[in-house]
């Protein structure tokens, strides 16, 4: 059972991606919500908005802390950024599930959006391609030591793993793309 | 490598505000309340439409230097309005990189027979619709995002109800209806309403608009099947925007949990004072511009 934060946001894309590869999934909107969760997705939506509702329930933040030293987290976009070490706008949570730093609204506003294929770099698999929508998307600006590349854009970093939790810029999901779901949780 | 940038590439920042509130702002300040207050992004307009209905006159794209400098002080979506038909209008918003065009109701309309061909654009249009044929032109014309109109700047949300139970119960019963003769009746290609048939659902997201004004009316929108609300003049023309924005934000994330609503909804001041739909004469009603 995977959760997805569903405080605001394309979660449902996510639920729909794990339906097709067989796991069973369920929206988080509380703290009683993780309870039960073999792994928690953020999803892509206003990291202003989540952090927002976040902030004001410390334990629901703790417990999002709390799942990630054993279990999974998987972050697209908005999710990434909540799970970076620090993204330079107070209004922002950074929950620092991943060390790295990051530039929100880094290629502009949605008139400088688009859609692209991106490489996947993992041991077992090879050069693999896939599509992705980049939506008013952040950059990953660096990174630290334990951090590894998962995912490249021409020889930009989009996607990065650390220890068994993924985080990238863009959205596979929206492409119908599966592979990043079962790495993060088919393991 | 070759960036592509299509009708789903705009569709996809609609997704990216589903569950969310959209507040319409008329300064920078009231644009940093709606931020903090978690909205999901901001309609830089000149005059709330409660305003628009008081003041009369000619209602036209708001003053690009009043949008610039919202969108230099906040870092979430800005979307702007453009008068039904005036592509002009529109050509400006989208040099001016609004993330999302409204083509409006609310405004007086530039053109009676046709709405913007939206397909040329490359930043995405929201578009009004009170009943499935509204919003499928709108679609076919190229909009990336479908809101009821309701009846904005009243206060009152009976006609974001009967708008948004119209778009439902048209698509539910669309199935055993004979096809090409919708598609004649709705004036849009067949394929069109052959794909909404197949998917049960309109090709873009659907949300809500016109009249909201409480927690409450934002969370009988989303049981309704609304993916995200537009609040207009129900914020900034209540005591205490700041609490009642992040009430409605609250209210849109729990609406499903009615005590998380109750708990949302404590404590506000009193909400903007409502228009009876009887004491709007039907040529002054925003909703029914542009069909």
């Amino acid at each position: 059972m995977v959760g997805v934060l569903a405080l605001q946001g394309n979660f449902a894309s996510h639920i729909h991606i794990l339906n097709q590869i067989g796991i069973s999934s369920k929206l988080v909107k509380t703290l009683e919500d993780l309870s039960g969760i073999n792994g928690l997705i953020i999803p892509g939506g206003e990291s202003t908005t989540m952090s927002n509702l976040l902030l004001r329930d410390q334990s629901f933040i703790d417990g999002i802390k709390s799942l990630s030293i054993d279990k999974p987290i998987l972050g697209t976009c908005a999710g990434l950024i909540l799970m970076s070490k620090n993204s330079f706008d107070k209004k922002v949570l950074n929950m620092n599930i991943i060390d790295i730093e990051v530039s929100r609204n880094a290629y502009g506003r949605q008139v400088h959006s688009f859609d692209d294929s991106i490489n996947l770099v993992h041991k077992n698999i090879k050069s693999k391609s896939m599509k992705a929508s980049f939506i008013r998307a952040p950059k990953i600006t660096s990174m630290g030591k334990n951090v590894k590349i998962i995912c490249k854009h021409d020889n930009e970093i989009v996607g990065v793993r650390e220890g068994m939790h993924i985080a990238i810029t863009c959205h596979p999901e929206l492409k119908h793309e599966t592979l990043l779901h079962e790495i993060c949780f088919k393991r | 490598m070759s960036q592509e940038y299509d009708f789903k590439t705009k569709v996809a920042l609609a997704e990216m505000l589903k569950g969310g509130v959209i507040m319409d702002v008329t300064n920078v300040e009231q644009a940093k309340i709606a931020e903090e207050s978690g909205a999901v992004s901001v309609m830089a307009l000149e005059r709330i439409p409660s305003d628009i209905r008081k003041d009369g006159g000619v209602a036209r794209m708001s003053n690009p230097h009043m949008i610039k400098e919202i969108q230099d002080n906040v870092s979430i979506p800005v979307m702007a309005k453009c008068r039904i038909g005036h592509f002009a209008e529109a050509q400006i918003l989208q040099a001016l990189e609004v993330d999302f065009i409204d083509e409006s109701e609310v405004l007086t309309m530039a053109d009676e027979h046709f709405h913007v061909d939206k397909h040329p654009f490359k930043a995405p249009f929201v578009c009004g619709a009170r009943n499935l044929g509204e919003a499928l032109r709108r679609i076919d014309e190229g909009a990336a995002l479908i809101r009821t109109k309701g009846e904005a700047g009243s206060g009152n949300i009976v006609e974001a109800v009967r708008h948004m139970k119209m778009i439902t119960s048209e698509l539910k019963v669309l199935n055993d209806q004979n096809l090409s003769e919708k598609a004649k009746e709705f004036r849009v290609p067949l394929a069109l309403v052959e794909e909404v048939v197949k998917n049960g659902k309109l090709p873009v997201p659907n949300f809500a608009a016109g009249g909201i004004a409480t927690p409450a009316d934002a969370c009988l929108m989303m049981q309704l099947g609304a993916e995200t609300v537009f609040v207009g003049s129900g914020i900034f023309k209540s005591e205490d925007p700041s609490e009642r924005a992040h009430a409605i934000v609250q209210s849109v994330t729990h609406f499903a949990d009615a005590k998380k609503v109750l708990s949302a909804s404590y404590n506000l001041k009193d909400a903007m004072k409502g228009i009876l739909m009887s004491d709007i004469p039907e040529d002054q009603r925003f909703s029914e511009r542009g069909e």
